[in-house]
């Protein structure tokens, strides 16, 4: 994945909680074997109407989100599927970063193992950023990794959690699989060690 | 004497191959399991890196969500879905991954084929990119569903990072009634904790109403864990779960089995475990459960109103989507289609429950019914039993194994508005197909509503 830093974005606000993985990209987007290509397809069954057309209500669709890459989103985002056509939607879409009070835990891994980058803050900051999106259209925060900061248009900056071994990752744009693969000696070793439990396949 | 542990921390301590300070724990995965729809990305992977599958006889691979569930003879219709369930055969052709393809007798849904092969076994560690991997635990492994990359690093590896999650141990008190089965047990724990009340953890049912459930009924409680936000669920192994294995293809055999079973009585939470957390539900006190909403958290006791909105935008926004009232129960509402399936609840035991209320009475005219068996082996066993003669007979269809209406990627779908009382996991918006409304229930309920042609207790039918 590309290494992330530092970056600042406009805020999409999507004050829905609960968002499950079927609605950031539903289940018939899902036949391609590509990861590629998924961005048209984010949020389909709220963005677009019957026709085809744009749904102008919707928040991705209105004129302030444009250019937005920082989706503000409700409590308990991306529950349900595993799916990680999920993330790669919303960076197809230009979507850098999503900002919640919580992430359901498959998703959030998703996003961190390409480079999308989960932001949990805490109902106070999450409040407080509603609010400033709702005051102003053009609301800009800015993120930086290293520090594990977000700073909220107001100036206040908070901190977010992230493990170390995928702020690592991000930063350096490197890759996890990697780190697995210079553990192979080690896997071996647990192999030969453990014929009891393996053998039963 | 050692600390006691529970039944996850054993999984978890004998499978952590190594674990760096500032890193997460490289897990060891006992069985891959594949399918058609979060896989072809994988082994692009492989190929770009020149990776090879490291063990191939730790993974099993079978299509289930994009296939049709009409007759295997024809060719599928869907160009995108053709290709796509190709892909998966020559993905498996190259790097030798066995496959149960369409048509083959182990052909079904990755989640009812694993356990009914044999290939699911206590204190393994199970993964595959599907959520509903969770059901796996029912066997006391810690099974868990992961992303495409992740499927991509077991391929490679057979090892996954992982942080150690927290435990919630979920006692079900009491003996569940008559009438209430696993599905109502599930729906009612996570219409206490909500969808994301378990998030971070994995939860161990345990309770008088859990020992007293079969594995297939195990299977549907572990299966919607996730529906709960739980990492995964799990059920300590005992005598039902060995008599469920014995004998199966991939369990072990001879002297190897009773030394298995010999460690797996072993794995069960000791005496004194922690856990991190404990929900307790009391199952003696429940009733069959619906969901009204659109989440499996959004769910009733079946006498029991929907909720008022009362300025919840989340209970407002579910209850414009399903077009209901809050504050009035679902019992007697219209319905429109009736699905019985999905790796919820498409095993036999599943399909006789339905059978048994369906035998002798039809389906209300203007619905349809689907029932899709779980895998070609249920579908062969429920039709030396008779029961298809009873689904047909009933004006019901009969059709062939896969997701199905569960997931709505085949074909096999709602028009939008149409009410459905599904025996799948998810009433997400638009989850049956666009537009389509659901309500979660289990094979008891569905099958009476089928019957009433709307929402019904099941226990008048018993």
């Amino acid at each position: 994945m590309e290494s992330v830093t530092q970056f600042s974005g406009k805020v999409v606000p999507l004050a829905v909680a609960d968002v499950d993985t079927d609605q950031i990209i539903p289940a018939r987007f899902l036949k391609t074997i590509e990861k590629l290509g998924l961005g048209k397809n984010l949020f389909h069954d709220w963005r677009y109407l019957a026709d085809g057309g744009p749904n102008p209500d919707f928040i991705v669709n209105r004129p302030r989100a444009k250019g937005g890459t920082i989706l503000l989103a409700g409590d308990n985002f991306g529950c349900g599927s595993s799916r990680e056509h999920a993330p790669w939607a919303l960076m197809g879409h230009g979507f850098k970063a999503v900002i919640s009070t919580s992430f359901a835990d498959i998703f959030r891994n998703n996003c961190l193992k390409n480079g999308l980058l989960p932001i949990v803050v805490d109902e106070a900051a999450h409040g407080e950023l509603f609010a400033a999106a709702e005051a102003d259209e053009d609301c800009r925060v800015s993120v930086d990794l290293a520090r594990r900061t977000l700073r909220l248009p107001s100036g206040r900056e908070v901190e977010f959690p992230i493990d170390e071994f995928s702020r690592k990752c991000m930063l350096e744009g490197g890759d996890q699989l990697s780190y697995i693969q210079q553990q192979m000696g080690a896997v071996e070793a647990y192999e030969r060690a453990a014929p009891n439990v393996l053998n039963t396949l | 004497m050692s600390k006691p542990r529970t039944l996850f921390q054993k999984i978890w301590d004998e499978h952590v191959v190594v674990h760096e300070a500032g890193a997460p724990a490289v897990l060891y995965i006992d069985l891959h399991l594949v399918h058609e729809v979060t896989s072809p990305q994988a082994f692009q992977g492989l190929r770009d890196r020149g990776l090879k599958v490291r063990r191939p006889e730790r993974t099993m691979a079978t299509m289930d969500h994009s296939i049709p569930t009409t007759d295997r003879a024809l060719p599928i219709l869907d160009p995108i879905a053709a290709k796509q369930v190709e892909q998966l055969r020559i993905n498996c052709r190259e790097f030798g991954v066995p496959l149960a393809d369409m048509g083959m007798e182990d052909q079904g849904i990755v989640h009812v084929i694993g356990p009914e092969l044999g290939l699911t076994q206590p204190g393994f560690t199970v993964v595959c990119g599907d959520s509903h991997t969770s059901t796996h635990g029912a066997f006391g492994a810690l099974a868990f569903g992961i992303g495409t990359t992740e499927v991509e690093h077991v391929l490679a590896t057979q090892c996954l990072l992982q942080d150690r999650p927290r435990t919630c141990e979920v006692r079900f008190e009491g003996a569940a009634p008559d009438g209430v089965v696993a599905k109502d047990l599930i729906l009612a724990l996570i219409a206490r904790i909500g969808i994301g009340g378990g998030t971070g953890h994995v939860l161990e049912y345990a309770g008088e109403a859990i020992r007293a459930l079969t594995m297939e009924g195990r299977m549907t409680l572990c299966n919607m864990s996730i529906e709960g936000g739980a990492r995964a669920g799990m059920v300590a192994p005992d005598d039902t779960t060995f008599e469920y294995l014995a004998g199966r293809p991939k369990a072990p055999q001879g002297a190897a089995w009773d030394s298995a079973v010999e460690r797996w009585r072993k794995l069960p939470s000791d005496a004194g475990a922690v856990f991190d957390r404990t929900e307790t539900v009391d199952a003696a006190g429940l009733e069959p459960m619906i969901t009204w909403g659109t989440n499996p958290g959004m769910g009733v006791g079946v006498t029991q109103p929907a909720p008022e909105p009362n300025g919840n935008p989340g209970i407002r926004k579910a209850l414009d989507y399903m077009q209901i009232e809050g504050g009035k129960p679902l019992l007697g509402r219209p319905i429109d289609v009736v699905f019985v399936g999905s790796c919820t609840n498409s095993r036999i035991s599943d399909l006789r429950l339905a059978a048994g209320v369906l035998r002798g009475r039809k389906v209300a005219p203007g619905v349809r019914m689907m029932v899709v068996p779980g895998s070609e082996k249920i579908k062969v066993q429920a039709e030396a039993e008779g029961l298809p003669e009873i689904f047909k007979a009933a004006g019901a269809e009969w059709r062939e194994a896969g997701c199905s209406m569960c997931i709505a990627m085949n074909g096999d779908q709602l028009t939008p508005g149409q009410y459905c009382v599904s025996t799948s996991n998810r009433n997400f918006e638009g989850r049956q197909g666009k537009g389509g409304r659901t309500f979660l229930a289990s094979p008891l309920t569905a099958a009476a509503s089928a019957v009433e042609g709307a929402v019904t207790d099941a226990r008048r039918y018993l």
